[in-house]
Protein backbone atom coordinates (compact mmCIF):
# COMPACT_ATOMS: atom_id res chain seq x y z
CA UNK A 1 0.00 0.00 0.00
CA UNK A 2 2.61 2.54 -1.10
CA UNK A 3 0.17 4.55 -3.26
CA UNK A 4 -0.69 7.86 -1.64
CA UNK A 5 -4.04 9.58 -1.70
CA UNK A 6 -2.96 12.21 -4.27
CA UNK A 7 -2.28 9.69 -7.02
CA UNK A 8 -5.87 8.41 -7.30
CA UNK A 9 -7.80 9.90 -10.26
CA UNK A 10 -10.72 12.22 -9.67
CA UNK A 11 -12.94 10.95 -12.46
CA UNK A 12 -14.48 7.52 -12.55
CA UNK A 13 -16.25 5.52 -15.22
CA UNK A 14 -18.15 2.33 -14.75
CA UNK A 15 -16.14 -0.56 -16.20
CA UNK A 16 -17.81 -1.61 -19.51
CA UNK A 17 -19.78 -4.87 -19.55
CA UNK A 18 -17.61 -6.25 -22.38
CA UNK A 19 -14.04 -5.36 -21.47
CA UNK A 20 -12.44 -5.91 -24.90
CA UNK A 21 -13.20 -2.75 -27.01
CA UNK A 22 -12.75 -4.59 -30.32
CA UNK A 23 -15.31 -7.18 -29.27
CA UNK A 24 -17.62 -4.50 -27.83
CA UNK A 25 -17.86 -2.33 -30.93
CA UNK A 26 -17.45 -5.26 -33.30
CA UNK A 27 -20.54 -6.91 -31.83
CA UNK A 28 -22.65 -3.76 -32.21
CA UNK A 29 -21.47 -3.32 -35.79
CA UNK A 30 -22.21 -6.96 -36.61
CA UNK A 31 -25.79 -6.69 -35.36
CA UNK A 32 -26.35 -3.53 -37.39
CA UNK A 33 -24.89 -5.00 -40.59
CA UNK A 34 -26.93 -8.20 -40.21
CA UNK A 35 -30.16 -6.22 -39.72
CA UNK A 36 -29.47 -4.17 -42.88
CA UNK A 37 -28.67 -7.30 -44.86
CA UNK A 38 -31.85 -9.00 -43.59
CA UNK A 39 -34.04 -6.05 -44.64
CA UNK A 40 -32.55 -5.88 -48.15
CA UNK A 41 -32.53 -9.64 -48.76
CA UNK A 42 -36.03 -10.60 -47.53
CA UNK A 43 -38.71 -10.49 -50.25
CA UNK A 44 -40.70 -7.54 -48.89
CA UNK A 45 -43.33 -6.44 -51.40
CA UNK A 46 -43.58 -2.73 -50.63
CA UNK A 47 -46.09 -2.06 -53.36
CA UNK A 48 -48.47 -4.72 -52.06
CA UNK A 49 -48.10 -3.29 -48.57
CA UNK A 50 -49.04 0.17 -49.85
CA UNK A 51 -52.18 -1.22 -51.46
CA UNK A 52 -52.93 -3.02 -48.22
CA UNK A 53 -53.16 0.27 -46.37
CA UNK A 54 -56.29 1.13 -48.32
CA UNK A 55 -57.70 -2.32 -47.56
CA UNK A 56 -56.91 -1.92 -43.88
CA UNK A 57 -58.74 1.36 -43.93
CA UNK A 58 -61.78 -0.35 -45.45
CA UNK A 59 -61.72 -3.00 -42.73
CA UNK A 60 -61.51 -0.42 -39.96
CA UNK A 61 -64.20 1.71 -41.56
CA UNK A 62 -66.41 -1.34 -41.88
CA UNK A 63 -65.88 -2.26 -38.27
CA UNK A 64 -67.17 1.02 -36.87
CA UNK A 65 -69.53 1.14 -35.11
CA UNK A 66 -69.06 -2.28 -33.50
CA UNK A 67 -72.11 -4.48 -33.79
CA UNK A 68 -73.45 -6.29 -30.77
CA UNK A 69 -76.49 -7.55 -32.69
CA UNK A 70 -75.45 -11.18 -32.44
CA UNK A 71 -74.47 -10.92 -28.79
CA UNK A 72 -75.92 -14.40 -28.16
CA UNK A 73 -73.19 -15.88 -30.32
CA UNK A 74 -70.60 -13.69 -28.65
CA UNK A 75 -71.66 -14.73 -25.13
CA UNK A 76 -71.74 -18.42 -26.06
CA UNK A 77 -68.26 -18.21 -27.54
CA UNK A 78 -66.98 -16.35 -24.56
CA UNK A 79 -68.45 -18.75 -22.01
CA UNK A 80 -66.87 -21.59 -23.95
CA UNK A 81 -63.51 -19.82 -23.78
CA UNK A 82 -63.82 -19.43 -20.02
CA UNK A 83 -64.67 -23.12 -19.64
CA UNK A 84 -61.69 -24.06 -21.80
CA UNK A 85 -59.38 -21.79 -19.83
CA UNK A 86 -60.53 -23.07 -16.42
CA UNK A 87 -60.39 -26.76 -17.39
CA UNK A 88 -56.97 -26.30 -18.95
CA UNK A 89 -55.67 -24.42 -15.90
CA UNK A 90 -56.88 -27.04 -13.43
CA UNK A 91 -55.56 -29.89 -15.54
CA UNK A 92 -52.32 -28.12 -16.38
CA UNK A 93 -51.55 -27.11 -12.81
CA UNK A 94 -52.34 -30.58 -11.43
CA UNK A 95 -49.98 -32.09 -13.99
CA UNK A 96 -47.37 -29.40 -13.39
CA UNK A 97 -46.87 -30.11 -9.69
CA UNK A 98 -45.47 -33.65 -10.04
CA UNK A 99 -43.52 -32.66 -13.16
CA UNK A 100 -42.02 -29.69 -11.31
CA UNK A 101 -40.87 -31.99 -8.51
CA UNK A 102 -39.36 -34.33 -11.07
CA UNK A 103 -37.55 -31.42 -12.69
CA UNK A 104 -36.10 -29.95 -9.47
CA UNK A 105 -32.41 -30.73 -9.28
CA UNK A 106 -32.24 -30.65 -5.50
CA UNK A 107 -35.05 -33.17 -4.90
CA UNK A 108 -35.05 -35.57 -7.84
CA UNK A 109 -32.45 -38.21 -8.68
CA UNK A 110 -30.58 -37.53 -11.92
CA UNK A 111 -32.59 -39.73 -14.37
CA UNK A 112 -35.92 -38.44 -13.03
CA UNK A 113 -34.60 -34.90 -13.22
CA UNK A 114 -33.64 -35.32 -16.86
CA UNK A 115 -37.04 -36.82 -17.68
CA UNK A 116 -38.83 -33.94 -15.94
CA UNK A 117 -36.74 -31.35 -17.78
CA UNK A 118 -37.36 -33.13 -21.07
CA UNK A 119 -41.14 -33.00 -20.56
CA UNK A 120 -40.94 -29.28 -19.83
CA UNK A 121 -38.72 -28.57 -22.83
CA UNK A 122 -41.05 -30.44 -25.18
CA UNK A 123 -44.09 -28.63 -23.73
CA UNK A 124 -42.38 -25.27 -24.17
CA UNK A 125 -40.83 -25.72 -27.55
CA UNK A 126 -44.01 -25.26 -29.62
CA UNK A 127 -46.16 -22.17 -29.72
CA UNK A 128 -49.77 -22.90 -28.63
CA UNK A 129 -51.01 -22.23 -32.16
CA UNK A 130 -48.85 -25.05 -33.52
CA UNK A 131 -49.91 -27.38 -30.71
CA UNK A 132 -53.52 -26.42 -31.41
CA UNK A 133 -53.18 -27.27 -35.10
CA UNK A 134 -51.84 -30.71 -34.10
CA UNK A 135 -54.65 -31.33 -31.62
CA UNK A 136 -57.32 -30.13 -34.06
CA UNK A 137 -55.98 -32.70 -36.51
CA UNK A 138 -55.91 -35.36 -33.79
CA UNK A 139 -59.25 -34.83 -31.99
CA UNK A 140 -61.16 -32.64 -34.44
CA UNK A 141 -62.46 -29.07 -34.33
CA UNK A 142 -63.86 -27.76 -31.07
CA UNK A 143 -63.15 -27.14 -27.41
CA UNK A 144 -61.44 -30.47 -26.61
CA UNK A 145 -58.54 -29.51 -28.88
CA UNK A 146 -58.43 -26.14 -27.10
CA UNK A 147 -58.33 -27.69 -23.62
CA UNK A 148 -55.57 -30.14 -24.58
CA UNK A 149 -53.53 -27.39 -26.21
CA UNK A 150 -53.72 -25.12 -23.20
CA UNK A 151 -52.88 -27.99 -20.82
CA UNK A 152 -49.62 -28.47 -22.71
CA UNK A 153 -49.07 -24.71 -22.68
CA UNK A 154 -49.74 -24.54 -18.90
CA UNK A 155 -47.40 -27.42 -18.12
CA UNK A 156 -44.61 -25.75 -20.07
CA UNK A 157 -44.85 -22.57 -18.07
CA UNK A 158 -46.08 -23.57 -14.60
CA UNK A 159 -43.88 -26.66 -14.23
CA UNK A 160 -40.79 -24.73 -15.30
CA UNK A 161 -41.36 -21.81 -12.94
CA UNK A 162 -42.35 -24.09 -10.07
CA UNK A 163 -39.29 -26.30 -10.57
CA UNK A 164 -37.11 -23.20 -10.37
CA UNK A 165 -38.84 -22.17 -7.14
CA UNK A 166 -38.32 -25.64 -5.68
CA UNK A 167 -34.63 -25.39 -6.48
CA UNK A 168 -34.45 -22.13 -4.53
CA UNK A 169 -36.00 -23.41 -1.29
CA UNK A 170 -34.24 -22.92 2.03
CA UNK A 171 -32.60 -26.32 2.46
CA UNK A 172 -32.28 -25.83 6.21
CA UNK A 173 -35.98 -26.53 6.65
CA UNK A 174 -35.61 -29.79 4.77
CA UNK A 175 -32.58 -30.64 6.89
CA UNK A 176 -34.59 -29.99 10.04
CA UNK A 177 -37.32 -32.40 8.93
CA UNK A 178 -34.75 -35.05 8.05
CA UNK A 179 -33.12 -34.60 11.44
CA UNK A 180 -36.35 -35.44 13.29
CA UNK A 181 -36.65 -38.67 11.28
CA UNK A 182 -39.54 -37.55 9.03
CA UNK A 183 -40.30 -39.67 5.96
CA UNK A 184 -40.10 -38.44 2.36
CA UNK A 185 -43.74 -37.38 1.98
CA UNK A 186 -43.90 -35.74 5.41
CA UNK A 187 -40.76 -33.80 4.57
CA UNK A 188 -42.33 -32.63 1.30
CA UNK A 189 -45.52 -31.54 3.02
CA UNK A 190 -43.86 -29.78 5.94
CA UNK A 191 -40.63 -28.37 4.54
CA UNK A 192 -41.19 -27.94 0.79
CA UNK A 193 -44.88 -27.19 0.11
CA UNK A 194 -45.16 -24.28 2.56
CA UNK A 195 -42.18 -22.63 0.91
CA UNK A 196 -43.47 -22.96 -2.65
CA UNK A 197 -47.16 -22.35 -1.87
CA UNK A 198 -47.32 -18.60 -2.59
CA UNK A 199 -45.54 -19.08 -5.91
CA UNK A 200 -47.82 -21.99 -6.75
CA UNK A 201 -50.97 -19.97 -6.16
CA UNK A 202 -49.56 -16.96 -8.01
CA UNK A 203 -48.59 -19.08 -10.98
CA UNK A 204 -52.00 -20.76 -11.14
CA UNK A 205 -53.81 -17.43 -11.19
CA UNK A 206 -51.42 -16.02 -13.75
CA UNK A 207 -51.88 -19.12 -15.88
CA UNK A 208 -55.69 -18.81 -15.78
CA UNK A 209 -55.25 -15.29 -17.09
CA UNK A 210 -52.85 -16.40 -19.71
CA UNK A 211 -55.02 -19.34 -20.80
CA UNK A 212 -57.99 -17.02 -21.27
CA UNK A 213 -55.89 -14.90 -23.62
CA UNK A 214 -54.41 -17.89 -25.41
CA UNK A 215 -57.82 -19.56 -25.82
CA UNK A 216 -58.84 -16.66 -28.08
CA UNK A 217 -55.76 -17.24 -30.23
CA UNK A 218 -55.98 -21.03 -30.50
CA UNK A 219 -59.68 -20.69 -31.33
CA UNK A 220 -58.69 -19.06 -34.61
CA UNK A 221 -57.20 -22.33 -35.84
CA UNK A 222 -60.33 -24.21 -34.84
CA UNK A 223 -59.85 -25.10 -31.19
CA UNK A 224 -63.19 -23.69 -30.03
CA UNK A 225 -64.16 -20.71 -27.89
CA UNK A 226 -64.33 -17.03 -28.71
CA UNK A 227 -61.42 -17.37 -31.13
CA UNK A 228 -63.54 -19.53 -33.41
CA UNK A 229 -66.33 -16.96 -33.28
CA UNK A 230 -63.81 -14.27 -34.17
CA UNK A 231 -62.36 -16.28 -37.05
CA UNK A 232 -65.87 -16.88 -38.44
CA UNK A 233 -66.72 -13.19 -38.21
CA UNK A 234 -63.58 -12.30 -40.17
CA UNK A 235 -64.29 -15.00 -42.70
CA UNK A 236 -67.73 -13.52 -43.40
CA UNK A 237 -66.42 -9.93 -43.57
CA UNK A 238 -68.49 -9.03 -40.50
CA UNK A 239 -65.87 -6.54 -39.34
CA UNK A 240 -68.28 -4.72 -37.04
CA UNK A 241 -69.02 -7.96 -35.20
CA UNK A 242 -65.29 -8.78 -35.11
CA UNK A 243 -64.59 -5.44 -33.46
CA UNK A 244 -67.28 -6.13 -30.87
CA UNK A 245 -65.67 -9.49 -30.09
CA UNK A 246 -62.21 -7.93 -29.86
CA UNK A 247 -63.48 -5.28 -27.48
CA UNK A 248 -65.03 -7.89 -25.23
CA UNK A 249 -61.79 -9.93 -25.21
CA UNK A 250 -59.72 -6.89 -24.26
CA UNK A 251 -62.23 -5.93 -21.56
CA UNK A 252 -62.29 -9.43 -20.10
CA UNK A 253 -58.51 -9.64 -20.01
CA UNK A 254 -58.27 -6.27 -18.27
CA UNK A 255 -60.77 -7.43 -15.65
CA UNK A 256 -59.03 -10.76 -15.08
CA UNK A 257 -55.62 -9.11 -14.83
CA UNK A 258 -56.96 -6.70 -12.26
CA UNK A 259 -58.50 -9.49 -10.19
CA UNK A 260 -55.48 -11.77 -10.38
CA UNK A 261 -53.15 -8.92 -9.48
CA UNK A 262 -55.21 -8.22 -6.36
CA UNK A 263 -55.28 -11.87 -5.32
CA UNK A 264 -51.55 -12.35 -5.83
CA UNK A 265 -50.84 -9.27 -3.73
CA UNK A 266 -52.83 -10.67 -0.83
CA UNK A 267 -51.57 -14.25 -0.58
CA UNK A 268 -48.16 -13.40 0.82
CA UNK B 1 -24.12 -42.37 26.37
CA UNK B 2 -22.72 -41.23 23.05
CA UNK B 3 -19.61 -42.98 21.89
CA UNK B 4 -17.70 -41.92 18.78
CA UNK B 5 -14.64 -43.85 17.75
CA UNK B 6 -12.12 -43.24 15.00
CA UNK B 7 -14.54 -41.06 13.03
CA UNK B 8 -13.28 -39.95 9.62
CA UNK B 9 -15.13 -37.71 7.19
CA UNK B 10 -13.74 -36.76 3.83
CA UNK B 11 -15.64 -34.66 1.27
CA UNK B 12 -14.72 -35.77 -2.24
CA UNK B 13 -11.02 -36.54 -2.56
CA UNK B 14 -9.68 -33.67 -0.46
CA UNK B 15 -8.10 -33.59 2.98
CA UNK B 16 -10.41 -35.25 5.55
CA UNK B 17 -12.46 -32.80 7.60
CA UNK B 18 -12.50 -35.21 10.54
CA UNK B 19 -9.35 -37.25 11.08
CA UNK B 20 -9.96 -40.25 13.30
CA UNK B 21 -11.88 -38.57 16.06
CA UNK B 22 -12.76 -40.21 19.40
CA UNK B 23 -15.28 -38.74 21.81
CA UNK B 24 -17.42 -40.04 24.64
CA UNK B 25 -20.28 -38.14 26.19
CA UNK B 26 -21.61 -39.99 29.23
CA UNK B 27 -24.71 -39.13 31.26
CA UNK B 28 -26.39 -35.77 30.99
CA UNK B 29 -23.49 -33.40 30.68
CA UNK B 30 -23.47 -30.21 28.65
CA UNK B 31 -20.48 -30.28 26.33
CA UNK B 32 -19.25 -27.33 24.32
CA UNK B 33 -17.29 -27.91 21.13
CA UNK B 34 -15.12 -24.94 20.24
CA UNK B 35 -12.72 -24.31 17.41
CA UNK B 36 -12.12 -22.05 14.43
CA UNK B 37 -14.39 -22.12 11.39
CA UNK B 38 -13.47 -25.13 9.28
CA UNK B 39 -12.29 -27.16 12.27
CA UNK B 40 -15.03 -29.72 11.57
CA UNK B 41 -17.45 -28.94 14.42
CA UNK B 42 -20.52 -28.81 12.22
CA UNK B 43 -19.48 -31.92 10.30
CA UNK B 44 -19.01 -33.77 13.60
CA UNK B 45 -22.56 -32.96 14.79
CA UNK B 46 -24.05 -33.77 11.40
CA UNK B 47 -22.27 -37.12 11.31
CA UNK B 48 -23.98 -38.10 14.55
CA UNK B 49 -27.50 -37.84 13.09
CA UNK B 50 -26.21 -38.72 9.64
CA UNK B 51 -27.22 -35.50 7.90
CA UNK B 52 -23.65 -35.96 6.76
CA UNK B 53 -22.50 -39.46 5.89
CA UNK B 54 -19.32 -40.45 7.79
CA UNK B 55 -16.51 -41.90 5.67
CA UNK B 56 -15.45 -44.39 8.34
CA UNK B 57 -15.54 -44.97 12.10
CA UNK B 58 -18.42 -45.78 14.40
CA UNK B 59 -20.94 -43.70 16.31
CA UNK B 60 -23.11 -45.34 18.95
CA UNK B 61 -25.88 -43.80 21.02
CA UNK B 62 -26.94 -45.85 24.05
CA UNK B 63 -25.47 -48.99 22.48
CA UNK B 64 -27.24 -48.53 19.14
CA UNK B 65 -24.68 -48.16 16.36
CA UNK B 66 -25.92 -45.21 14.31
CA UNK B 67 -23.23 -45.23 11.68
CA UNK B 68 -24.50 -48.18 9.66
CA UNK B 69 -28.28 -47.74 9.85
CA UNK B 70 -30.34 -47.37 6.67
CA UNK B 71 -33.81 -46.22 5.62
CA UNK B 72 -36.52 -46.85 8.18
CA UNK B 73 -34.06 -47.78 10.93
CA UNK B 74 -32.08 -44.60 10.36
CA UNK B 75 -35.24 -42.50 10.59
CA UNK B 76 -36.21 -44.31 13.79
CA UNK B 77 -32.77 -43.51 15.25
CA UNK B 78 -32.98 -39.86 14.20
CA UNK B 79 -36.21 -39.49 16.18
CA UNK B 80 -34.12 -39.94 19.30
CA UNK B 81 -31.63 -37.21 18.37
CA UNK B 82 -32.82 -33.63 18.69
CA UNK B 83 -31.08 -30.94 16.68
CA UNK B 84 -31.03 -27.17 17.05
CA UNK B 85 -29.72 -25.02 14.21
CA UNK B 86 -27.91 -21.72 13.90
CA UNK B 87 -30.51 -20.27 11.54
CA UNK B 88 -33.33 -22.01 13.46
CA UNK B 89 -34.58 -23.81 10.33
CA UNK B 90 -38.21 -23.29 11.20
CA UNK B 91 -40.81 -23.58 8.48
CA UNK B 92 -41.52 -19.86 8.20
CA UNK B 93 -44.98 -20.05 6.72
CA UNK B 94 -46.35 -22.56 9.22
CA UNK B 95 -47.65 -21.74 12.69
CA UNK B 96 -45.59 -22.21 15.81
CA UNK B 97 -47.75 -25.21 16.74
CA UNK B 98 -47.12 -26.88 13.37
CA UNK B 99 -43.41 -26.24 13.71
CA UNK B 100 -43.39 -27.71 17.19
CA UNK B 101 -45.42 -30.73 16.08
CA UNK B 102 -43.02 -31.30 13.20
CA UNK B 103 -40.71 -32.70 15.88
CA UNK B 104 -43.11 -35.66 15.97
CA UNK B 105 -43.01 -36.32 12.22
CA UNK B 106 -40.82 -39.36 12.73
CA UNK B 107 -43.55 -40.94 14.85
CA UNK B 108 -46.67 -39.75 13.03
CA UNK B 109 -48.15 -41.50 9.99
CA UNK B 110 -47.99 -39.27 6.91
CA UNK B 111 -51.75 -38.75 6.50
CA UNK B 112 -52.14 -37.54 10.09
CA UNK B 113 -49.22 -35.16 9.69
CA UNK B 114 -50.55 -33.83 6.38
CA UNK B 115 -54.07 -33.30 7.79
CA UNK B 116 -52.70 -31.78 11.03
CA UNK B 117 -54.60 -34.31 13.15
CA UNK B 118 -52.09 -34.43 15.98
CA UNK B 119 -52.61 -36.85 18.90
CA UNK B 120 -53.98 -35.27 22.09
CA UNK B 121 -50.93 -36.38 24.00
CA UNK B 122 -48.64 -34.52 21.60
CA UNK B 123 -50.71 -31.36 21.80
CA UNK B 124 -50.64 -31.47 25.60
CA UNK B 125 -46.88 -32.00 25.56
CA UNK B 126 -46.42 -29.18 23.05
CA UNK B 127 -48.27 -26.70 25.25
CA UNK B 128 -46.34 -27.82 28.35
CA UNK B 129 -42.99 -27.39 26.63
CA UNK B 130 -43.95 -24.08 25.02
CA UNK B 131 -45.12 -22.88 28.43
CA UNK B 132 -41.81 -24.01 29.91
CA UNK B 133 -39.78 -21.87 27.46
CA UNK B 134 -42.29 -19.00 27.41
CA UNK B 135 -43.81 -19.17 23.94
CA UNK B 136 -47.18 -20.87 24.59
CA UNK B 137 -49.11 -17.69 23.69
CA UNK B 138 -47.58 -17.75 20.19
CA UNK B 139 -48.99 -21.19 19.30
CA UNK B 140 -51.15 -19.83 16.46
CA UNK B 141 -48.69 -17.24 15.17
CA UNK B 142 -46.72 -17.82 12.03
CA UNK B 143 -43.10 -18.69 12.76
CA UNK B 144 -41.74 -15.79 10.72
CA UNK B 145 -43.56 -13.28 12.93
CA UNK B 146 -41.37 -14.15 15.93
CA UNK B 147 -38.10 -12.56 17.03
CA UNK B 148 -34.81 -14.45 16.84
CA UNK B 149 -34.80 -15.57 20.46
CA UNK B 150 -38.42 -16.71 20.26
CA UNK B 151 -37.71 -18.58 17.04
CA UNK B 152 -34.83 -20.43 18.64
CA UNK B 153 -37.14 -21.37 21.53
CA UNK B 154 -39.50 -22.88 18.96
CA UNK B 155 -36.49 -24.77 17.62
CA UNK B 156 -35.69 -26.04 21.11
CA UNK B 157 -39.28 -27.16 21.74
CA UNK B 158 -39.38 -28.90 18.34
CA UNK B 159 -36.29 -30.88 19.34
CA UNK B 160 -37.72 -31.72 22.78
CA UNK B 161 -40.97 -32.93 21.19
CA UNK B 162 -38.93 -35.77 19.75
CA UNK B 163 -38.36 -37.03 23.31
CA UNK B 164 -34.70 -37.15 22.39
CA UNK B 165 -31.94 -39.06 24.13
CA UNK B 166 -29.42 -36.41 23.14
CA UNK B 167 -29.53 -32.83 21.92
CA UNK B 168 -27.20 -31.50 19.23
CA UNK B 169 -26.96 -27.74 18.96
CA UNK B 170 -25.08 -26.30 15.97
CA UNK B 171 -24.14 -22.72 16.88
CA UNK B 172 -27.53 -22.18 18.50
CA UNK B 173 -26.73 -18.63 19.58
CA UNK B 174 -24.67 -17.35 16.65
CA UNK B 175 -27.65 -15.54 15.05
CA UNK B 176 -28.78 -13.96 18.31
CA UNK B 177 -27.91 -10.80 20.23
CA UNK B 178 -25.71 -11.26 23.34
CA UNK B 179 -28.53 -11.02 25.86
CA UNK B 180 -30.83 -13.47 24.05
CA UNK B 181 -27.84 -15.67 23.39
CA UNK B 182 -27.19 -16.03 27.14
CA UNK B 183 -30.87 -16.80 27.76
CA UNK B 184 -30.79 -19.62 25.21
CA UNK B 185 -27.58 -21.07 26.71
CA UNK B 186 -29.10 -20.89 30.18
CA UNK B 187 -32.22 -22.59 28.83
CA UNK B 188 -30.23 -25.40 27.22
CA UNK B 189 -28.33 -25.90 30.44
CA UNK B 190 -31.41 -26.13 32.62
CA UNK B 191 -33.28 -28.34 30.13
CA UNK B 192 -30.33 -30.72 30.14
CA UNK B 193 -30.67 -31.13 33.89
CA UNK B 194 -34.47 -31.26 33.79
CA UNK B 195 -34.74 -33.95 31.10
CA UNK B 196 -31.48 -35.74 32.00
CA UNK B 197 -30.25 -35.03 28.47
CA UNK B 198 -26.70 -34.89 27.22
CA UNK B 199 -26.27 -31.74 25.11
CA UNK B 200 -23.54 -31.13 22.54
CA UNK B 201 -23.15 -27.48 21.60
CA UNK B 202 -20.99 -26.10 18.81
CA UNK B 203 -20.15 -22.61 19.81
CA UNK B 204 -17.85 -19.75 18.80
CA UNK B 205 -18.40 -17.73 21.95
CA UNK B 206 -15.79 -19.14 24.33
CA UNK B 207 -16.97 -16.99 27.24
CA UNK B 208 -20.44 -18.54 26.99
CA UNK B 209 -18.92 -21.99 26.62
CA UNK B 210 -17.04 -21.48 29.89
CA UNK B 211 -20.09 -20.17 31.72
CA UNK B 212 -22.77 -22.58 30.66
CA UNK B 213 -21.13 -25.93 30.01
CA UNK B 214 -19.53 -28.69 32.08
CA UNK B 215 -16.89 -29.69 29.60
CA UNK B 216 -15.12 -28.09 26.68
CA UNK B 217 -13.85 -29.96 23.66
CA UNK B 218 -11.45 -27.95 21.48
CA UNK B 219 -11.18 -28.98 17.84
CA UNK B 220 -8.63 -28.01 15.25
CA UNK B 221 -8.44 -29.35 11.69
CA UNK B 222 -10.54 -32.40 12.38
CA UNK B 223 -8.82 -33.48 15.57
CA UNK B 224 -9.56 -32.97 19.24
CA UNK B 225 -6.84 -30.78 20.77
CA UNK B 226 -8.36 -30.17 24.16
CA UNK B 227 -10.92 -31.96 26.31
CA UNK B 228 -11.44 -30.93 29.92
CA UNK B 229 -13.60 -28.91 32.27
CA UNK B 230 -13.89 -25.18 31.44
CA UNK B 231 -11.57 -24.07 34.27
CA UNK B 232 -8.63 -25.84 32.63
CA UNK B 233 -9.02 -23.94 29.35
CA UNK B 234 -6.07 -21.57 29.81
CA UNK B 235 -4.21 -19.25 27.44
CA UNK B 236 -1.92 -22.01 26.17
CA UNK B 237 -4.84 -24.30 25.36
CA UNK B 238 -6.69 -21.45 23.61
CA UNK B 239 -3.62 -20.70 21.50
CA UNK B 240 -3.34 -24.30 20.52
CA UNK B 241 -6.99 -24.50 19.45
CA UNK B 242 -7.20 -21.22 17.57
CA UNK B 243 -3.66 -20.43 16.41
CA UNK B 244 -2.46 -20.78 12.86
CA UNK B 245 -4.01 -20.99 9.46
CA UNK B 246 -5.23 -24.14 7.71
CA UNK B 247 -2.34 -23.97 5.23
CA UNK B 248 0.16 -24.08 8.04
CA UNK B 249 -1.37 -27.15 9.59
CA UNK B 250 -1.63 -29.06 6.32
CA UNK B 251 1.93 -28.02 5.51
CA UNK B 252 3.24 -29.88 8.56
CA UNK B 253 2.17 -33.14 7.05
CA UNK B 254 3.23 -32.86 3.41
CA UNK B 255 5.01 -29.79 2.14
CA UNK B 256 6.98 -27.24 4.16
CA UNK B 257 4.84 -24.57 5.77
CA UNK B 258 4.50 -21.45 3.59
CA UNK B 259 5.83 -18.34 5.26
CA UNK B 260 3.02 -16.24 6.65
CA UNK B 261 5.18 -13.23 7.30
CA UNK B 262 5.18 -11.99 3.71
CA UNK B 263 1.46 -11.39 3.36
CA UNK B 264 1.13 -10.05 6.89
CA UNK B 265 3.90 -7.46 6.49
Amino acid sequence: MSQTRETWPETWHRPPMIANPVLRYGLAAAVLVYALWAVTSLPFDWQRAAEGLARAQRIFAGSIPPSFERSGLLIDGFLESIKIAILATVGGVLLSIPIAFMAAKNLAPKPIYLLGRAIIIVARSFHPVIVAILFVKAVGFGPLAGVLTLIVYSVGFVAKMLAERIEEIDWGQVEAMRSVGAGYLSTLFYAVFPQIMPRQIGLSIYQLDSNLRASAVVGIVGAGGIGSTLANAFGRYDYDFALAITMVIVGAILVSEGISGQIRKRIW
Amino acid sequence: MLKISNLVKRYGHGEPVLKGLDLEVPGNSVVAIIGASGAGKSTLLRCINRLVEPTSGTIALNDIVLSDLKGRELRAARRRIGMIFQSFNLVDRLTVMENVQSGRLGYLPFWRAASRRYPKRDIRRAYELMERVGIAHYANKRADELSGGERQRVGVVRALMQEPEILLADEPTASLDPKTSEQIMELLRSLSAEFALPVLINIHNVAEARLYTDRIVGMRYGKIMFDAEPSRLDKAAMDEIYAGLPAEERGEEETPAPSLQVSAA
